[in-house]
């Protein structure tokens, strides 16, 4: 009998899962190319492919993407779903990845100094501007890369935090001849070069050697609150289905797409 | 009348908080008007009826639940028979009636920060209490303001913004008012943040100046008569100097301690916070001015002199822990000395004056470091500790939440011990983990804490400055993340995060009383004599903190970097306890101090 009731209670949790009356999304408001409250982002649009596929009304908990942003959100119950997190990332339950991108150098399109590597001689005297993660001594995989080659001097630190997105600001720099290179991760990469008031490109470095743990590809999931199988697999179904449709998505916003691995 | 009264008052507390660092056997006026209790900041209350022997009759007297579940760490402070408490973000102000036995509020005051400012507070939203002053009651919030009040009314005098929550500032330090100066500090060295202390006019709230911790020496208000002991703090714009071009533009050192004050030398006392937001690798150099103590002039924030505790931190060893000044033999000779526990793991005892530290050794399990050169100042660090991308290191001792954090500790000057509520917690930097801030992929250290050599993560030492020993010390399950407070009856009291506030005899350590609150202890406890002639003691309840998020900000137990590492180490308070603040009033029952 007891079994019983706890396979019953498991067919209760279950269900009430799938009986959603919305897509309940969490988001920054403000952080171009993924999302903005105005709904301009990518990720706004592929929430919105995937509301209307699943037919739900799409709503939002805007919050910024900061630390502690999935506790504030996901975990105090306001949203159901983050559009755009690493394959794998701990804090949630993730998808199948929909894209998969890397970190890139952004440079202005008529620069004549073209560093072929992290190591490169020829960085140490460009003025390159890095991301600042800030947080228990992290850095991004560039900021690594480029301190381990003693690319240190006239390296540029951007915040995360500001009044706009750090790519915005890192960008704008670069376009005004603050900066000579950008490293910034492929999607805000190429966002910001397509609309930079002067021409810009941006090429992929090979990945260095000699930086243990360092990754300078991911694959991109959406996240489920962890152990919310039923959700994952709904999305999967959609993102399977509709994978051409928001390759598309990701190709009009300038996104540097890698292939995907194999899904098992 | 009018012209006189604030002239007098303002000798009352001259007198009062100079007697207290130099002395500190003058009569106590029974109240408690800045979180440390006097300038020198040494939270002893000079009150004797509580002691050793009747402590054990101590007894409720009032209760107030404060209706918030985020961490308490604020000192009630105690003023023209009122309390005044300041609550954890949203920041209001309540002040109570002590003339009547429940303690009815006589008014509120609500000053709506920015919600978006919880968003940025790295460890909780904490405010650690405010200041009175001159019948103005001053306080900061989270969203970078700092706000005077009429202490009868609660009425607005003014209010600053001094910060910006868009940088990733914000503020949760206690100001101290000084010679018709509120002095106020900024936090969030990790994002971005670059750190200063203000100070405004008590009267206006302008600001009469600002130093910065890093960048050049007129920003740093470094002049002529900047002489620091060591030479390795000497020379010109360091703060610029020391590190990669630019990077001190955004390098932390912010203020978010306590500061002191002694009115003889005429000198503010002040830590700087660890540097930011660069891993270590990308920002080689002693990057000044962080994590060091400064030594400034009141009137104009020119520094006399600085010493830096952590040069280059690894570890995130802010030098934001209070500085206690006392004065006392050092090797047959009276001199004005400070004492501070750092984060790093040492007691430092310093020459008040001249910034030379005169001993430095450890009170706790230190593998990070091996010493201090007193020849030179400088940190021994250990380079098998220290932090690098991809590698794993264990136990790296104190983490980084150091030998003790913010909890504040108290000095005696009768027993000559300084009681100091800590943690013993150690860290490895094992696996990595993937992390999606704004949209930036990365690969962040996994910082797991747990429980130094003894298993125990909290202790309260009774810690001999002079002799650089420790006297006794008392093991704690979790965590001593209150502050401490040492009386004049030989009783010195603090609080533990499962919610026991006790009191210890000052000279044994042996416990004398406990008392089970409704949740745990992080905040500062205070002395003070009622109206009706008795001595209370009063403590707010209600864990969190960077220690406690785990209970307040409901963190999920099984995710052990969560509270950047903390919670791998506190995975059962949840269970020991419950989030939820409340004021708790203690005293003898009537007749029994007699």
């Amino acid at each position: 009998v007891r079994s019983l009731a706890f396979a019953l209670a498991i067919l209760l949790a279950s269900a009430a899962a799938f009986a959603q009356d919305a897509l309940r999304v969490c988001a920054d408001p403000d952080n171009l190319p993924y999302s903005h409250e105005n709904g301009s982002g990518f990720e706004n649009r592929i929430a919105k492919l995937v509301a209307d596929d699943l037919k739900l009304p799409l709503q939002y908990a805007w919050l910024p993407d900061r630390r502690g942003f999935v506790r504030k959100t996901m975990g105090a119950g306001l949203c159901d779903v983050i559009i755009g997190v690493p394959a794998g990332f701990e804090r949630v339950t993730t998808t199948i990845p929909y894209y998969r991108s890397a970190y890139v150098i952004v440079e202005r399109a008529d620069s004549r100094v073209t560093p072929a590597s992290y190591d490169d001689p020829a960085l140490k005297k460009m003025r390159v501007g890095v991301q600042l993660v800030g947080n228990d001594l992290a850095a991004t995989p560039p900021g690594h890369a480029l301190a381990h080659a003693g690319v240190i001097e006239h390296t540029v630190g951007f915040p995360l935090a500001g009044d706009e997105p750090s790519g915005a600001r890192m960008i704008r720099a670069l376009a005004h001849g603050e900066l000579d290179a950008a490293a910034l991760w492929g999607p805000q990469a190429g966002w910001y070069a397509m609309h930079a008031s002067v021409p810009l490109r941006w090429r992929m470095l090979p990945v260095p050697d000699g930086l243990p743990g360092q990754r300078f590809e991911f694959s991109i999931a959406m996240g489920v609150k962890r152990g919310d199988a039923a959700l994952r697999d709904k999305l999967n179904e959609v993102l399977r289905g509709r994978a051409s449709d928001i390759d598309m998505i990701l190709a009009e916003y300038g996104v540097p797409r890698l292939p995907l691995e194999a899904q098992p | 009348m009018p012209l006189f009264r604030p002239v007098a008052f303002f000798l009352v507390l001259l007198l009062a908080a100079g007697s207290a660092a130099v002395h500190a056997q003058a009569p106590d006026d029974g109240q408690w008007t800045m979180a440390a209790k006097d300038w020198g900041n040494t939270r002893f209350s000079g009150l004797a009826q509580i002691t050793a022997s009747n402590v054990s009759q101590l007894a409720l007297v009032a209760n107030h639940p404060t209706g918030l579940k985020g961490g308490h760490e604020a000192a009630p402070i105690i003023a023209d028979n009122t309390m005044f408490v300041v609550m954890p973000y949203p920041n209001t102000v309540f002040a109570l009636d002590l003339t009547q036995p429940t303690l009815p509020l006589k008014w509120r005051f609500e000053p709506s920060p920015q919600a978006s400012a919880q968003g940025i507070a790295c460890c909780d939203v904490v405010n650690r209490g405010g200041a009175y002053a001159d019948g103005r009651f001053f306080f900061n919030t989270l969203d970078n303001q700092t706000i005077a009040l009429d202490a009868k009314t609660g009425k607005e005098l003014w209010r600053t913004k001094l910060g910006e929550i868009k940088l990733g500032e914000s503020m949760t330090m206690a100001p101290l008012v000084v010679k018709g100066k509120v002095l106020v500090g900024n936090a969030g060295g990790e994002l971005g943040v670059r750190g200063w202390l203000t100070a405004l006019d008590a009267a206006t709230g302008r600001i009469a100046w600002r130093a910065y911790a890093t960048g050049p020496d007129k920003d740093v208000l470094i002049g002529a008569n900047f002489k620091p002991y060591y030479a390795s703090d000497r020379g010109t714009d360091l703060g610029v100097r020391s590190w990669p071009p630019d990077a001190w533009k955004i390098g932390g050192g912010t203020s978010w301690g306590f500061v002191s004050y002694d009115p003889v030398l005429d000198l503010i006392y002040y830590g700087t916070a660890n540097p930011g937001p660069w891993n270590p690798e990308q920002r080689p150099g002693d990057n000044k001015w962080t994590s060091g103590i400064f030594a400034r002039r009141p009137d104009t924030g020119e520094a006399v002199w600085y010493y830096q505790l952590t040069p280059h931190d690894l570890h995130d060893y802010d030098g934001i822990n209070e500085n206690v000044l006392f004065d006392a033999p050092w090797q047959g000779q009276v001199r004005k000395l400070l004492a501070h526990p750092d984060r790093n793991g040492y007691v430092y005892l310093i020459d008040r004056t001249t910034g030379q530290v005169l001993s430095a050794e450890p009170y706790v399990h230190t593998t990070t470091s091996s010493g201090v050169d007193l020849q030179t100042g400088r940190l021994r660090f250990n380079p098998a500790k220290e932090p690098h991308a991809g590698v794993t290191v264990r136990s790296v001792c104190p983490g980084s939440p150091g030998g003790k954090d913010w909890q504040p500790s108290a000095y005696s000057p009768r027993t000559r011990l300084l009681y100091i509520p800590h943690q013993n917690l150690c860290q490895d930097q094992t696996a990595y983990e993937v992390s999606y801030i704004a949209g930036t992929p990365y690969v962040g250290a996994d910082l797991k804490m747990y429980a130094g050599p003894g298993g125990n993560r909290g202790v309260f030492t009774a810690w001999d400055p002079i002799d650089a020993r420790k006297v006794w010390e008392v093991d704690e399950n979790f965590p001593v993340w209150s502050g401490a407070l040492v009386t004049a009856g030989d009783v010195v009291f603090y609080g533990t995060m499962d919610g026991w506030f006790k009191a210890l005899d000052a000279k044994t350590g042996q416990l004398l009383w406990k008392y089970k609150t409704s949740s745990g202890v992080i905040g500062q406890p205070v002395s003070y004599r009622g109206p009706d002639g008795r001595q209370y003691i009063a403590v707010l309840a209600g864990v969190g903190g960077w220690a406690g998020a785990i209970v307040s900000s409901n963190l999920d137990p099984r995710d052990g970097t969560a509270g950047a590492g903390f919670v791998n180490a506190m995975r059962d308070l949840k269970a020991a306890t419950q989030a939820g603040g409340a004021l708790y009033v203690f005293a003898l029952p009537q007749g029994a101090a007699k």
